[in-house]
C-alpha cells in the first residue's frame, strides 16, 4: 500500500462534529478505534484499519491469497448491532458490515491483550537465532515481537526441534523451526500458482511444511506421489512472503544481512512480462532480485528465472574490455580506440562494398534498439537489420506490422486478461514463455470465471493451471485448426465474439505457415483483441524502433517516401538519404553473409542455436568478411567475430523495456560506475568513427531522439493484412510430427552460473501417445530417439495426450533441437526406441 | 431416584442380535420412515423443531433449526447432503459407538428421514476410525438396509431415493469438529475450515450440508412415531427428550444409562450402583474432557444443557467421567492436556503451541518440579487461548486446567510447596558442600 492510498483512505474519515457521512452505493460506515469509516464492501477489518494508518500484526493474512486465519495474531474486539462479540475476531477474515464498532490493539487492552499472548505463543518454539537468520533486520516476526510482544519470556521449558536445513528443491530451504505455520507458501503454491506440492505434515507442534519427499513416512510418499520434490517456477515467491526466515533460498543464504544491502528498483531483462523487480546489492555486487510490487503488472510475484538468473554478469569470463583477433587468430584484449578503429574501418568498407547487415538479439532495451536501428540506416546505410533471433517469417513480420507496432495496455493488458470473459492461447505455452501472463491467466479463471483455450498439442501444465481446455491438433495445423474454429468449437468461437475476448499469439506462430492469416480472420469475424506475446523482453521495443527490415523507428514502413522524409527530417539528413528498399530479414541476411553479398555482420546478443539453421548461421559467421559482436560473455558469435565490444549488463545501465502489453518499463543503473558501457554508447561512438552522429550515448538521449523521430504507423498508411496459404505439410513416409517450444529454464545464456536454478528445470523428455510409442517400438521411462539427416536426439519417454504420431521435445533442454536437428516445430522427424 | 422411564434409544440393546434388521423390523424398526415418506418435507422438520430435539453431540442447537437452513428447494447442480459426525474420540465419551455397535438401523432410519426433510439423496456417516468392529457392523446394517429396500432407489415406493456411504476416519480428534471432518470426508486434511461460508450453504463438495451427531439422528424416529408431544414428556422446557449418560470410572456399574434431560448425578450415580468400593466422589465430568470439571458439590445439578452451563460447565455429550478421592487433580489434568497437545490439528497459533507449552509445564509440576508462578502462567495462557483459537478445540483444551485449578487450586500448590521444599534443601547442601 502506498502512502497515497493510506492518504486517501484517511480521507474518507470525517471529524466526529461533522453531521452526516456519505455512503456511496457498495459502501459501508463503521468505526475503528473511534473514527468513523466508509469503507467498500467486502474490505477485511485489516485493510480497513490499515487505511486509516493503523497496522494491526499479522502473519498468515497477505492480501493477494484467500484469508486463512490461521495465526490468530491479527484479532481485535467487534461490536455488532450495539452487542459486543463474546471473542476477539481474526481482522484478517472479517469483512466490514455497516454500523460495526472495531477497536484495535490501540484502543482495547483485550485486543492488545490476545495479540500479546499469541505473540508469545508463537516464539515460544521459535529458535532465538535472529544474529544468524537470513531474514533478521527485514523480518515481521522480528518487527512485530518487538512491537507487539512482551520483552520477556515466560517459557523455560523444552523448545520442540527439527533437523534443518531441510532442502525441499535445490532453490528452496527449509527451517522447520523459524517456521510459524502461517500457511502462506503453501497458499501462494496452490493458489497462485497452481504448484500444490508443498504442504502441511502432520499435527499440532509437530505439523510443519513439507513435501512428499520430505515427508518422515517415506514409504507411503512413494506410494502417493513417487516423493516428488517442490517443483515450481515460483518457489522463490514463497521465500519472499515467508514472514520468518524458515524458507531461504540456496543462491542467498548466508550471503549477506538486509542492513547492509542497498535496495534499487529494476525491471526483469528476462521475459517480455515487464516484471517490476528490487534489486539488492552491496560493494559493487547484486545479491539477490526480489518481486517489485506493481499491481498493474506482475503484482508482487516473480517467476524463480528472474529472481535468480543474475549471476551471468559476474561470471568469471565475462568481458570486460574491447578485444580484437590478431594474426594470428585469437581474440586479444585492445583499447577502445583500436577497436572501435578498427571496427569502423571494416564496416565503411562493407557498407561500401556489398553492405552489413544487423543482428540485434531480443534482448536490446528500446534505447539501444534504437541505436542499432538508427546505426544500421545512418551507418550502415541499410534497412539489413532484424531483431529476431529466432524461427520467423515475412508473415509474422507483416502481421508485426499490421498488428503490433505501436498498440498499448489501453488495447489489451494484464488487466483486460482478468476481465475477459475467454482467452484464446495460440502457438504458445504462458508458463513457459510468460510467467507473468500464465499467472494472470490463472487468476482470470480462478477468481473471475474466465475461460482459457489453449490451441496446442497436449494438456501442459499451463492448460491445466489455468483450468483451460485443450484444443488439440498437428503441430504446424494450427492455422487450420483457428480457421476451424467456427464450425468445429462453437463455444469457443460464441465466448471469443463477447466483449473483451482475446487471442493471445506465441512467438511459435511463426513456425506455422498461415497462422497469423487465420488468427486474424478469426479476430475480424469475432471482434476479439489480439496480442502477440514474444518469449524476450527486447522484441517488442526491437518493434517498436524499427529494428526490422521494413519498419521505421515508431512502426511506419520503410517502403513509405513521406514515413522516410519525415525521418529524415527529424534525424537532420538530407533528403533521399535513407534506403528506400525494405532490408533482409535473419535468414536472408545469414544466407548473404554466406554467400558473399553481404560483406559484414553486427550482432548483439544472438545465440545461433535458437536461430532457425543454427548449422547454417555458424557457417555464415564463419564465412563472412568481418563480424562486429557486442557481447558480455564468451558466444558463439565471439568465437567468429573479429572485433567484441564489451557492453554492459541491466544492472549497469539505465534503459526502458516495452512488455508484451506495449507498456513501457524503465529503469535506472543499479550498480553506478562499473565502466561498462550501454550498446547504445558502445554504437555512438562506433558511428562518430564513422562520420555519423546517432545522438545516444546515453539511455536518456537516446529516447529522446527516438519519441522525436518515430513516426506512428497508419500516420502513412498501414500494411495489408497477409494472405499467406496453409495447410498441414505432408509428413514424410513413417515419420512423426515434432512439436517443440522451449521451457522457462533452460540452458539459456542468462540462465549461466545459477547451478541451484539449474537443477529446478523440468526434467526433459520425449512426450507421445501410449499409441505413438506401441508403433515405433518405444517404452514409456526407457530412452527414445528422434532423428533427422542432421542428427539425433535421445531423451526418456513420458506418455501424454498428444495426438498420434507426434512427438513433443523440449526446444534447448539441454541440446537445441534445431541446432541437433535442424529441424522445427512441425518438423517430420523419425522416432525410434532406445539411445543412438 | 430418577423418574422411572421407558428406555427409549436404547430399548433394543438387550434383544439378542440387536443389530439385525430383522430385530430391529420386529421391535418397530423402519415404521417411521413409512411414515415419514408420506409427508411433506417442511412438515417434518416443523415436527423436530417442535419437538425441541437439541444437537446430542455438545453444543446442543436445536436440530430443527439447524435443518431449516438448507435450501428449501432441489437443484439437481447443487445436490444436498446429510452427513453424521460418527468421529467420537473425546476422552470418556463414549454413547455413539454402542448405539452403532447395538442399534445401527435406529441411526439408519433416522438418516433416511433427515435426509427426506433435507432433500438430500446421498448421506454420509463418518465413523471413527479406530473402532473397526463398529465400522463393520454398520457397513453390514446399510447392505441389509439396501437389500430390503430402505436404501437405494424408490424407497419403499415413495419416490425417495437415498444412498448412504459409511466412511472411516483416519484417527484425528479434530475431524469430529464438522468442518475438519468435511475437509477429512472429501479427502482432504483434516483442519477446520473458515467460516462462513456455513455447511448449509457450502459443506460436502462446497454443497449445501448438514453435520448431526449420531445419536441426534437415532432419535428421530422416535420423534416421528410418538410426535412432539410426547418427546417432551421427557426432559424439561428448553432440553427435552431422552438421553444416553454414559458413566464411566469410579462407580460400581459403568455404563450407558438413558435418561431424561435433567438428570442428576446423584440419580445417575445410584443407576450406577453407587462409587465403587464406597469411595467418595472427588470430581467429575459431565460431558467429557472438554466440559469443566465440577465437584462433590455439583451432584444435585441438572444435567441439561442449561444446568451444566449455570453450574459453570456444559453439557457436551453427556459423558460422565467420575473420579474418587484416590485421583490426583493435576495428574488427571496433565493426562488430559496431553491429549489435547497431540489432537490439537496445528492449524492456529493458541491451540497449537498453547497446549505444547501446558502439557510441558503439567507434566514438569506432576513430577514435582513445579513453582507458584507455573500456575499464575497456565491460567493466564489459559486465558490468551481461550476464544482466541480457530475452533472450538483450543476452548476445550482449557477447559480441565482452569476448572481444575478452580477447585483444586490446593492440590497443585501442593506438588509446588514439594518442589520448593526439595530446592531450599538441595541449596543448602550446595551451600555446605
Amino acid at each position: 500500500m502506498t502512502t497515497e492510498d493510506l492518504l486517501a483512505g484517511s480521507s474518507k474519515t470525517t471529524a466526529p462534529e461533522e453531521t452526516e457521512t456519505e455512503v456511496p452505493e457498495g459502501h459501508v460506515k463503521l468505526v475503528v478505534d473511534g473514527e468513523e469509516v466508509v469503507a467498500p464492501e467486502g474490505e477485511l477489518l485489516i485493510r480497513t484499519a490499515e487505511r486509516l494508518g493503523t497496522v494491526i500484526p499479522r502473519f498468515c493474512d497477505h492480501p493477494l491469497l484467500d484469508p486463512a486465519g490461521a495465526c490468530r495474531q491479527c484479532l481485535v474486539e467487534v461490536e455488532m448491532n450495539g452487542r459486543p462479540m463474546p471473542k476477539p475476531q481474526a481482522s484478517c477474515t472479517m469483512t466490514v458490515a455497516d454500523g460495526m464498532v472495531v477497536k484495535t490493539h490501540r484502543t482495547s487492552r483485550v485486543a492488545e491483550k490476545a495479540q500479546e499472548g499469541v505473540m508469545e505463543l508463537l516464539l515460544i518454539n521459535h529458535p532465538l537465532d535472529c544474529p544468524v537468520c537470513d531474514k533478521g533486520g527485514e523480518c515481521p516476526l522480528q518487527n512485530q515481537a518487538m512491537a507487539h510482544g512482551r520483552s520477556t519470556s515466560r517459557f523455560v521449558d523444552t523448545k520442540r526441534t527439527f533437523p534443518k536445513p531441510l532442502p525441499i528443491s535445490s532453490q528452496v530451504l527449509l527451517d522447520r523451526e523459524r517456521c510459524v505455520l502461517c500457511q502462506r507458501c503453501t497458499r501462494f503454491s496452490e493458489q497462485i500458482a497452481g504448484d500444490p506440492f508443498i504442504d502441511l505434515l502432520e499435527r499440532g507442534a509437530h505439523q510443519q511444511i513439507g513435501t512428499a519427499e520430505t515427508a518422515d513416512i517415506f514409504d507411503m510418499a512413494s506410494t502417493t506421489s513417487s516423493g516428488t520434490p517442490f517443483q515450481s517456477y515460483f518457489s522463490g515467491n514463497t521465500i519472499q512472503i515467508c514472514p520468518v526466515g524458515a524458507l531461504t533460498s540456496a543462491a542467498y543464504r548466508f550471503r549477506s544481512r538486509p542492513f547492509d544491502l542497498v535496495s534499487s528498483p529494476s525491471v526483469c531483462e528476462h521475459c517480455s512480462s515487464g516484471c517490476a523487480l528490487r534489486t539488492d546489492f552491496r560493494r559493487g555486487k547484486v545479491m539477490r532480485r526480489l518481486a517489485g510490487d506493481d499491481p498493474d503488472v506482475n503484482e508482487e510475484w516473480s517467476c524463480d528465472k528472474g529472481r535468480f538468473a543474475f549471476r551471468y554478469a559476474n561470471a568469471a569470463d565475462r568481458i570486460r574490455r574491447p578485444l580484437l583477433r590478431d594474426d594470428s587468430g585469437e581474440l586479444v584484449e585492445a583499447s577502445w580506440t583500436e577497436a572501435l578503429r578498427r571496427a569502423a574501418d571494416a564496416l565503411v568498407a562493407a557498407r561500401d562494398g556489398n553492405g552489413a547487415g544487423v543482428l540485434t538479439g531480443g534482448r536490446l532495451t528500446v534505447e539501444d534498439a534504437y541505436a542499432y536501428t538508427k546505426f544500421a540506416r545512418i551507418a550502415l546505410r541499410s534497412n539489413d537489420i532484424d531483431f529476431r533471433a529466432r524461427a520467423h517469417s515475412a508473415e509474422e513480420l507483416e502481421f508485426l506490422a499490421s498488428s503490433v507496432v505501436g498498440t498499448t495496455p489501453e488495447h489489451v493488458s494484464y488487466a483486460s486478461l482478468e476481465k475477459a470473459p475467454a482467452v484464446l492461447c495460440v502457438a504458445f505455452e504462458p508458463e513457459d514463455e510468460s510467467p507473468i501472463v500464465f499467472l494472470r491467466l490463472r487468476k482470470a479463471a480462478r477468481d473471475k470465471g474466465t475461460k482459457v483455450f489453449h490451441i496446442g498439442q497436449w494438456t501442459t501444465s499451463s492448460v491445466r493451471k489455468t483450468l483451460g481446455e485443450l484444443l488439440a491438433c498437428q503441430p504446424g495445423g494450427e492455422a487450420a485448426a483457428v480457421d476451424g474454429i467456427a464450425d468445429h468449437a462453437k463455444d469457443l468461437d460464441a465466448a471469443l465474439s463477447s466483449d473483451g475476448a482475446v487471442v493471445l499469439v506465441g512467438e511459435r506462430a511463426a513456425e506455422v505457415p498461415g497462422l497469423f492469416g487465420a488468427v486474424q480472420r478469426l479476430a475480424e469475424r469475432t471482434g476479439a483483441q489480439v496480442a502477440w506475446v514474444p518469449r524476450r523482453a527486447g522484441e517488442r521495443g526491437a518493434l517498436e524502433v524499427g529494428a526490422v527490415p521494413t519498419l521505421l523507428p515508431g512502426g511506419a514502413p520503410v517502403a513509405d517516401a513521406d514515413a522516410r522524409r519525415a525521418l529524415e527530417t527529424s534525424w537532420g539528413l538530407d533528403a533521399g538519404t535513407l534506403p528506400a528498399e525494405p532490408g533482409r530479414d535473419t535468414a536472408a541476411m545469414l544466407a548473404a553473409a554466406a554467400s558473399g553479398e553481404l560483406d559484414a555482420l553486427v550482432v548483439a546478443g544472438v545465440d545461433p542455436d535458437d536461430l532457425p539453421d543454427p548449422a547454417a548461421a555458424r557457417n555464415a559467421l564463419a564465412n563472412v568478411g568481418f563480424v562486429l559482436s557486442l557481447e558480455m560473455r564468451p558466444s558463439a558469435v565471439t568465437e567468429h567475430a573479429d572485433v567484441v565490444l564489451p557492453i554492459a549488463p541491466v544492472d549497469e545501465k539505465t534503459g526502458t523495456f516495452l512488455d508484451w502489453e506495449g507498456r513501457e518499463r524503465p529503469f535506472t543503473v543499479t550498480l553506478e560506475g562499473t565502466g561498462a558501457l550501454p550498446d547504445c554508447r558502445v554504437l555512438d561512438t562506433l558511428a562518430v568513427e564513422m562520420n555519423a552522429d546517432l545522438f545516444t550515448q546515453t539511455a536518456q538521449a537516446a529516447w529522446a531522439d527516438f519519441d522525436r523521430a518515430r513516426v506512428p504507423k497508419g500516420t502513412f498508411g498501414t500494411p495489408d493484412v497477409p494472405k499467406v496459404p496453409f495447410g498441414t505439410p505432408p509428413a514424410p513416409a513413417d515419420a512423426v510430427r515434432l512439436a517443440t517450444w522451449r521451457q522457462l529454464i533452460d540452458n539459456g545464456s542468462l540462465e549461466a552460473d545459477e547451478p541451484h536454478l539449474a537443477d529446478t528445470a523440468r526434467t526433459p523428455v520425449l512426450r507421445m501417445s501410449r499409441v505413438t510409442a506401441e508403433r515405433h517400438g518405444v517404452t514409456r521411462g526407457e530412452q527414445a530417439t528422434i532423428s533427422t539427416d542432421r542428427g539425433a536426439l535421445t531423451l526418456p519417454v513420458e506418455f501424454a495426450d498428444l495426438p498420434d504420431d507426434v512427438v513433443w521435445a523440449p526446444a534447448r533442454s539441454p541440446e537445441s533441437i534445431r541446432g541437433v536437428l535442424g529441424a522445427g516445430h512441425g518438423a517430420g522427424v523419425t522416432l525410434a526406441g532406445g539411445a543412438r | 431416584m430418577a423418574d422411572p422411564i421407558t428406555p427409549v434409544l436404547t430399548k433394543r440393546w438387550l434383544s439378542p442380535n440387536s443389530w439385525r434388521l430383522s430385530t430391529y423390523e420386529q421391535l418397530e424398526g423402519y415404521t417411521a420412515i413409512k411414515n415419514a415418506l408420506r409427508k411433506p418435507q417442511e412438515q417434518i422438520v416443523a415436527l423436530i423443531k417442535d419437538a425441541g430435539l437439541r444437537g446430542r453431540g455438545g453444543a446442543g442447537f436445536p436440530a430443527g433449526v439447524k435443518w431449516s437452513f438448507m435450501p428449501q428447494t432441489s437443484d439437481p447442480a447443487r445436490p444436498h447432503y446429510l452427513v453424521i459426525n460418527a468421529d467420537e474420540g473425546e476422552p470418556g465419551t463414549c454413547k455413539d459407538i454402542p448405539l452403532m455397535m447395538a442399534d445401527p438401523h435406529s441411526l439408519i432410519e433416522g438418516c433416511i428421514i433427515a435426509s427426506y426433510a433435507m432433500r438430500a439423496n446421498h448421506c454420509f456417516i463418518y465413523v471413527r476410525g479406530e473402532v473397526l468392529h463398529c465400522i463393520r457392523r454398520l457397513h453390514a446394517a446399510v447392505r441389509e438396509a439396501y437389500d430390503a429396500g430402505y436404501l437405494g432407489n424408490d424407497i419403499l415406493g415413495s419416490g425417495f431415493d437415498l444412498d448412504i456411504t459409511v466412511h472411516a476416519g483416519a484417527g484425528a480428534y479434530i475431524c469430529g469438529e464438522e468442518t475438519a471432518l468435511l475437509d477429512s470426508l472429501e479427502g482432504r486434511r483434516g483442519q477446520p475450515r473458515l467460516k462462513p461460508p456455513f455447511p448449509a450453504a457450502a459443506g460436502l463438495y462446497a454443497k449445501p450440508t448438514t453435520v448431526n451427531n449420531v445419536e441426534t439422528i437415532a432419535t428421530v424416529p422416535y420423534i416421528v412415531n410418538g410426535g412432539s408431544d410426547w418427546f417432551r414428556e421427557m426432559g424439561t422446557e428448553k432440553s427435552p427428550g431422552p438421553k444416553i449418560y454414559s458413566v464411566s470410572g469410579h462407580v460400581e456399574n459403568p455404563g450407558q444409562y438413558e435418561a431424561p434431560l435433567g438428570t442428576t448425578l446423584r440419580e445417575l450415580l445410584e443407576l450406577a450402583g453407587g462409587m465403587k468400593d464406597g469411595v467418595p466422589l472427588k470430581f467429575w465430568t459431565p460431558g467429557g474432557s472438554s466440559t469443566p470439571l465440577l465437584t462433590a458439590d455439583h451432584m444435585d445439578v441438572p444435567l441439561d444443557f442449561e444446568g451444566a452451563a449455570e453450574a459453570g460447565s456444559m453439557l457436551g455429550t453427556t459423558a460422565i467421567m467420575v473420579f474418587n478421592e484416590t485421583v490426583s487433580v493435576p495428574w488427571a489434568v496433565m493426562k488430559w492436556t496431553r491429549f489435547y497437545e497431540h489432537e490439537s490439528c496445528g492449524k492456529c497459533t493458541p491451540c497449537r503451541e498453547g497446549t505444547f507449552w501446558l502439557a510441558q509445564v503439567l507434566e514438569r509440576m506432576v513430577e514435582g518440579r513445579g513453582t507458584e508462578e507455573d500456575i499464575d502462567t497456565m491460567l493466564d495462557v489459559c486465558d490468551n487461548i481461550l476464544g482466541r483459537s480457530f475452533c472450538a478445540l483450543g476452548d476445550g483444551a482449557v477447559s480441565p486446567i482452569e476448572s481444575g485449578i478452580k477447585y483444586f487450586r490446593d492440590e497443585f500448590l501442593a506438588l509446588c510447596e514439594d518442589n520448593k521444599a526439595k530446592q531450599s534443601d538441595s541449596a543448602l547442601v550446595g551451600a555446605s558442600a
